[in-house]
């Protein structure tokens, strides 16, 4: 789709005004240049702690701070998420602070003669043009009207002004974990969590499924693993690209979109064999005869046919997972959203898991608590259509690719204006045209953000934001083995004209007349909190995180459990799945194979990538500049393809990718599917780093199959060519 | 000079490790290294034909030879043993002739835009103020790296190394290198 396309609101491309100012700024900023001596502690540094937004895991730490510059960040010692180790995203987060391309001013949206631009504007005109807007669209056409979508923990302050100020909230929740969320939820009545609920760490046999435990680089999750193999565990994984994680165990190269069949032939083996714990199956869970009903037809053979697996490792595989059970786990994954059938893949991961006894055990499913600093309540907004729920029957949640899809359809009723923080939806949405298509019915956007970005180019105003190394946000309570709550809070003051997200939404709030919703200050708002168990912000700035004991992770053998499903136990048949005319026990529906000719599209990640939004960090880029098209060896021959050539990939709709991308010829991938690393491929200039380098994998998500159950967008049933010609 | 009862080394498990270059970043800043150079790096080694396949992460760098082809043959002393068991670059006595670049087997130097050559010091800078740890070794999220002193008693090489597989890089060249990856 062509971006010219759309007279309403044109994609803003550059002015020679930002152009000019960030040039300056380039040359000023010197972290990248060259210093003559090593580095050695100076009179006056200083370490400010505070947690990482590179990604969403919020891992602790430690800002080096000299000469008023963050030369360094390293893992903070004390901080369960950290344990003193960081991330390469993490370490390079500084990238990010001295981005030449910056947001640096408020932008406005000018049509002179017809012509398009953004112009620089005052804080004061920009907030009370955003605060005009959401007042006039609420007057015209009630509550609902405006959409925010946020992604990232600095949301929580706008949440709170959208949640007062009758504007929906919607998360990027079937974007990645929903389906596993809810697909857990419904066997066992809550769900996996974030950082997950699994004890990696003691974990003796872990089978891993399409998840790139390891190159996803979770900080703390790749340290469990870590323990795990130093601790002599085996490792399977099931994924039809040779991971990393794969190189240090067992390979299941299956075909793509048959993991239920696999996890439905395991379940078939272990019930067969009478290899599953029947003690704690007697006791906690309801249904497994029927499971047995709904599974008797996944025989190993079968399953052997329909995965390409071949029959003796299928049979290897779920003897092992007997034999190492209870301390044997199917890890639940993180990025759920694969082939529209992903509640009921979760399911069948949640199932097999209760087979093995694993709950609350070493090495298996466990649950977590949070910290507990008690909320300061602000009025909410009570109107249905604010806190409206989706049209899926069991989602938690409305996701953003509903409320998108929702905005271009009108129904159930009109949405007038977005409200865009941190999530750059044209990268982070399936189906971009879809995207673009409801940005053309809206009168207003709004952005809040640290970078430009290709949404932020359809955006009426753009507000720039600090990065998460000049702010404060909310207090982190998270929910974790350790319980603990940290602190986010500036290592250096906000560089240019950009302001912290809390700073932003109090004035916006004020500006429309609410002046209850936030304290005169961040520092009084968090102190308060914390006074409420008893500690100051004086304390948690010096310490960085408060840490409470581990929670008790592990049952007592025949311990008596309570699950918060409709039985009270591990629901192996869900009673609420068949309530809504699902299948209660997960079957295998057949996907599209592949047309002749073109491969099935699989993305993923990167160690030292989140996504697109790092993908114009010079210090990360450094590291991996492009993302290059794997491409299986013996498939690229028969069509003449040649490693390090660039091609541009053609989906099988004959929609072309932007950009054209290095093929990377490999022996590490099926011969039916390609791979790419998601976040590159930036059609924005003024990412100026990450303009045009690769190919962004969503330009290429275009059919879409979405989940029955509850909206998770099914991304991978995309097939593409390639193509060499420009 | 001080530590000179030690001699470091490092050892590296490839077992653990992800191929993340969370060690390049941190060394980087750590080091000041300049946009478009390293002091150390993550090699990918990939081997075998689908589904028989082996990979291998291999962080490597400098591996601080006992007998450092750089040392022999730079021309102004500068690249030196300072009895740590480290390989040093004192700075102010490089001219930047890259006589060490072509003597070195590993490729582990660099010419630094100031004009003197720069590689890993084990980050000596640390170890001279007590530390026992490099900012490569400190923020590896899989705790794949390790610096010993082989002159310690404490043991840690020793049960690092037990049981494993040791290799070690062109050690047909004599340099012996104080690299050691586990299999």
């Amino acid at each position: 789709m062509k971006l010219g396309k759309f007279k309403r609101r044109e994609f803003i491309k550059i002015s020679s005004a930002f152009l000019a100012s960030s040039a300056v700024a380039h040359s000023g900023s010197q972290f990248l240049s060259a210093e003559s001596a090593e580095a050695s502690v100076k009179s006056g540094d200083r370490v400010v702690k505070s947690i990482c937004e590179i990604c969403f895991w919020r891992c602790g730490i430690d800002v080096h701070v000299r000469d008023e510059k963050v030369y360094k960040i390293t893992g903070q010692k004390d901080h369960p998420l950290s344990r003193g180790r960081l991330c390469p995203r993490g370490a390079g987060g500084h990238g990010l602070l001295y981005d030449p391309d910056r947001l640096k001013h408020p932008l406005i949206r000018e049509i002179v003669n017809g012509r398009q631009f953004f112009r620089k504007a005052s804080w004061e005109e920009a907030m009370t043009l955003v605060a005009d807007n959401v007042k006039q669209l609420g007057q015209d056409y009630g509550p609902g009207a405006l959409v925010s979508f946020t992604h990232g923990f600095g949301a929580s302050f706008l949440k709170r002004l959208c949640n007062s100020c009758g504007i929906v909230s919607a998360p990027s929740y079937a974007q990645c974990r929903g389906a596993r969320e809810d697909g857990f939820k419904l066997t066992y009545g809550h769900s996996v969590g974030s950082p997950e609920g699994v004890d990696v760490a003691n974990c003796k046999y872990l089978v891993v499924i399409g998840h790139h435990l390891g190159e996803n680089m979770h900080n703390t999750a790749v340290q469990d693993l870590s323990l795990a193999i130093k601790k002599g565990a085996k490792l399977v994984a099931v994924d039809p690209r040779f991971s990393v994680l794969a190189s240090k165990g067992k390979w299941l190269p299956i075909k793509p979109a048959t993991d239920i069949a696999l996890v439905r032939g395991w379940i078939h083996i272990l019930i067969k064999e009478k290899k599953y714990n029947i003690d704690f199956v007697a006791q906690n869970t309801v249904g497994i005869d029927e499971l047995w009903d709904g599974v008797k037809d996944a025989t190993p053979e079968l399953t052997a046919k329909l995965t390409g697996i071949p029959v003796e490792q299928v049979v290897e595989v779920a003897r092992d997972l007997a034999r190492y059970a209870p301390n044997a786990l199917i890890h639940p994954g993180r990025r759920a959203n694969w082939y529209g059938d992903d509640t009921q893949r979760a399911r069948s991961m949640a199932i097999l898991n209760a087979l093995l006894g694993n709950y609350k055990m070493p090495g298996g499913l466990i649950t977590q608590k949070k910290y507990g600093v008690p909320p300061i309540n602000f009025p909410k907004f009570k109107h249905p259509r604010v806190q409206y729920s989706s049209k899926y029957p069991l989602a938690s949640k409305v996701s953003s690719f509903e409320i998108i899809q929702h905005t271009l359809e009108g129904k159930p009723w009109d949405i007038h204006g977005w409200i865009v923080y941190g999530t750059n939806l044209i990268h982070t949405s399936a189906n971009q045209a879809l995207t673009y298509e409801a940005i053309t019915k809206l009168k207003f956007i709004a952005s809040i953000d640290v970078l430009p970005s290709e949404i932020t180019g359809y955006s009426d105003v753009i507000l720039p934001e600090c990065t998460y190394l000049e702010r404060y946000d909310d207090l982190d309570d998270r929910t974790y083995r350790e319980p603990y709550v940290a602190i986010r809070q500036p290592a250096v003051p906000p560089m240019y004209d950009s302001k912290p997200g809390i700073e932003i939404f109090k004035i916006l709030a004020e500006k429309m007349g609410r002046f209850d919703l936030f304290e005169d200050d961040i520092e009084t708002y968090l102190d308060k909190r914390l006074k409420k168990i008893g500690k100051s912000l004086e304390e948690l700035k010096e310490k960085g995180v408060f840490v409470k004991p581990e929670t008790p992770l592990y049952r007592q053998p025949n311990q008596k459990l309570k699950f918060k499903t409709p039985s009270g136990k591990i629901e192996l048949v869900s009673s609420k799945m068949k309530e809504h005319g699902f299948d209660g026990v997960p079957q295998y529906t057949p996907h599209r194979e592949n047309p002749d000719g073109y491969y099935r599209l699989l993305f993923g990640r990167a160690p030292m990538h989140s996504f697109g939004r790092t993908t114009n960090n010079r210090i990360l880029l450094e590291m991996m500049p492009e993302n290059t098209i794997w491409v299986n060896e013996q498939a690229a021959e028969r069509i003449g393809l040649k490693d390090g050539e660039y091609v541009y990939l053609v989906h099988e709709n004959g929609t072309r990718s932007n950009n054209n991308i290095k093929v990377k010829l490999t022996q590490r991938v099926r011969d039916d599917v390609v791979y790419m690393v998601h976040g590159f491929g930036h059609t924005d200039p003024r990412l100026r780093a990450g303009y045009m380098k690769g190919v962004n994998s969503s330009e290429l998500t275009i059919d879409t199959v979405i989940d029955p159950v509850m909206g998770a967008v099914g991304i991978q049933h995309n097939f593409v060519t390639f193509s060499r010609g420009a | 000079m001080a530590n000179q009862d030690k001699k470091y080394a490092m050892i590296i498990d490839t077992r653990n490790c992800v191929g993340c270059t969370a060690c390049v970043i941190a060394c980087k800043s750590e080091n000041s290294v300049p946009m478009g150079f390293c002091r150390d790096w993550v090699d990918q080694i990939v081997k075998g034909h689908y589904p028989r396949l082996t990979l291998v992460n291999r962080s490597d760098r400098c591996q601080h030879c006992e007998d450092a082809p750089c040392v022999t043959n730079c021309p102004t002393g500068a690249s030196f043993y300072p009895g740590d068991g480290t390989v040093i670059v004192d700075r102010s006595k490089c001219t930047g002739c890259k006589a060490c670049l072509a003597a070195c087997p590993y490729d582990a130097r660099y010419v630094h835009p100031s004009g003197f050559v720069d590689k890993c010091s084990f980050c000596r800078h640390r170890l001279l103020t007590g530390k026992t740890t490099t900012a490569c070794t400190s923020i590896c999220p899989t705790n794949a790296l390790t610096l010993v002193d082989l002159n310690s008693s404490d043991g840690l090489a020793d049960r690092l190394m037990d049981g494993r597989e040791v290799v070690q890089d062109k050690t047909h060249a004599g340099t012996h290198p104080k690299l050691f990856w586990l299999l």
